[in-house]
């Protein structure tokens, strides 16, 4: 059996850790073994291993040290440190330092790609044709061009009217 | 109605075919999604659960794929009755481990399943038989456009769709082919296998899903990374992982049978004659012959007929599924004993099997 972590040594150190009710097993070569701190168990978390090296260094680090406290949902970061979960979707505001550290060592990248709501979608298309529209009002008061810019402020006003997009209230 | 008259009797639960399904069992697809602002389901009381339950629930029921669907609360099942559920792959381990304030809904054809309040609001999936990864996508990916018309789903413009985990954020997806791969274990090609596998960013998992053995040498393969990456691409990457691994699969076959047929046929007739003859047998050694006499299915040493009945076997002499077929309290000894019986007597009609010439 080969080593989980070098995948090259022969694995010498067998590990299991039950958590709960989920038992997690590890093969280790001396080496790795030796580097993760393994023969001192208490100081050794499985959690780096399974989840990716160096994991609950960027978990702790993303806990921080403070005791911030997230309004919403009361989770702290020594709940978040011990589950390694949030407690609502605002902690991923309140407990953002770190936060792309950790993300960084889970995943492909740090920014969303994909699927998104789409009344989400209207409403953000809809900002960015304001921001546009407010600085092309700008440029053309600074230019003095007052046709110009009464259109843009009749434009303005018709999108500001405009009914928000139908985001839900649970 | 009960969970047991609504689910496919097992025969016709484990009949459901597809394409390519001699290797691939079934395909899934799985999204998490959250409300914005209530606390997940984890850090949740019993009455935020409850509450978050009751905007939950009708809007899932709602759904027109859901006419006809059967939903219930996770406390009015019994612990069999979950059981049932987890062996079925309706429900997660974690889910079947809840109570209060927690859900679910199936639909008619159990090919849609959403879990409520288990580690996220929502656990939504679509299963299909064999290998159809883009249609079971599909599917989901409408009924999710349908759900978000009435729930506010937790979504960031930087880390898209918001999880208790952080492990599940930005697409929330999981997508996963179940593959019967008796011949890369009889092989020994399999630990290269799963190795290579996991370096392309993919998860190697056993029957039950996470932290559970490859019983009957079925694996589940399934992305690992959510964030950065957009469905279609996650979809695509595993789509051809596994058309490689189902060629791995034909190859180690095609080569056992050229080199090794002894061997091979020496592991299928043993299979068979514990199956045909045991007296007490566990539910881990069943699934194990089992995937044997399925592999000797697939080679044609058994008539074809004999395909159903290991298929439906495999799920009836689980624990739960073998508990409900008798009213009284069983012991694990009881079961071996009772699941020796059943097997032996549905194996007399099965012929011994006979490698080709």
């Amino acid at each position: 059996m080969l080593c989980t972590i070098c995948k090259e040594k022969e694995a010498t150190v067998h590990l299991t850790q039950i958590e709960g009710e989920k038992m997690h097993k590890l093969d280790l070569c001396e080496d790795c073994a030796k580097q993760k701190g393994v023969d001192d168990p208490a100081g050794f978390s499985l959690a780096d291993l399974l989840m990716g090296l160096g994991v609950s260094q960027e978990m702790e680090r993303a806990s921080g040290g403070s005791d911030l406290r997230c309004p919403t949902c009361g989770h702290t970061q020594a709940d978040f440190k011990k589950t390694g979960r949030f407690g609502c979707s605002e902690c991923y505001t309140v407990f953002s330092e770190g936060l792309e550290a950790l993300l960084r060592t889970m995943h492909k990248d740090v920014r969303h790609a994909g699927k998104a709501p789409a009344a989400r979608l209207q409403l953000r298309q809809r900002q960015q044709n304001l921001l546009r529209l407010q600085a092309e009002l700008a440029k053309a008061i600074s230019e003095e061009n007052f046709e110009l810019a009464a259109r843009l402020r009749d434009d303005i006003k018709q999108l500001q009217a405009l009914p928000t997009p139908a985001v839900p209230q649970p | 109605m009960t969970i047991h008259e609504f689910l496919a009797p097992p025969a016709e639960a484990m009949h459901r075919r597809g394409p390519r399904d001699v290797i691939v069992m079934s395909s899934r697809v799985r999204l998490a999604r959250n409300l914005a602002g209530v606390p997940f389901p984890g850090s949740a009381k019993k009455p935020a659960r409850l509450q978050a339950l009751q905007v939950l629930r009708p809007a899932v029921e709602a759904l027109p794929a859901m006419a006809d669907a059967f939903s219930v609360a996770m406390d009015e099942l019994s612990p069999l009755d979950k059981q049932i559920l987890v062996e079925r792959h309706l429900i997660s381990r974690e889910h079947a481990a809840r109570g209060p304030g927690s859900g679910l809904v199936v639909n008619r054809s159990e090919t849609l399943c959403v879990m409520i309040n288990e580690e996220d609001h929502l656990r939504m999936q679509s299963i299909l038989p064999g290998l159809q990864l883009r249609e079971t996508w599909a599917t989901l990916d409408a009924v999710d456009t349908q759900l978000e018309r009435r729930l506010d789903y937790a979504f960031s413009d930087q880390f898209g769709y918001l999880t208790a985990c952080p492990t599940n954020l930005g697409t929330g997806i999981r997508v996963s082919a179940m593959l019967h791969l008796p011949g890369l274990v009889l092989d020994e090609q399999i630990n290269p296998i799963i190795q290579s596998v996991n370096k392309l960013g993919l998860a190697v998992r056993g029957l039950y899903g996470e932290g559970t053995e490859a019983l009957g040498n079925v694996f589940q393969v399934s992305n690992q990374m959510t964030l950065g990456e957009a469905e279609p691409a996650i979809l695509e990457r595993l789509e051809k992982v596994v058309a490689q691994i189902i060629e791995h699969e034909e190859n180690a076959r095609a080569r056992l049978l050229e080199k090794k047929a002894k061997m091979l046929f020496n592991h299928i007739g043993r299979a068979f004659g514990i199956l045909a003859n045991a007296h007490s047998i566990s539910s881990k050694e069943t699934m194990n012959l089992l995937s044997l006499m399925r592999l000797g299915v697939d080679l044609e040493l058994f008539e074809p007929a004999a395909r159903a009945v290991a298929d439906e076997l495999f799920l009836t002499t689980q624990p739960g599924h073998l508990q409900q077929q008798h009213s009284e309290k069983l012991s694990t000894e009881d079961r071996d004993y009772l699941r020796a019986d059943m097997l032996r007597e549905r194996l007399l009609a099965v012929s011994r099997p006979k490698p080709r010439a």
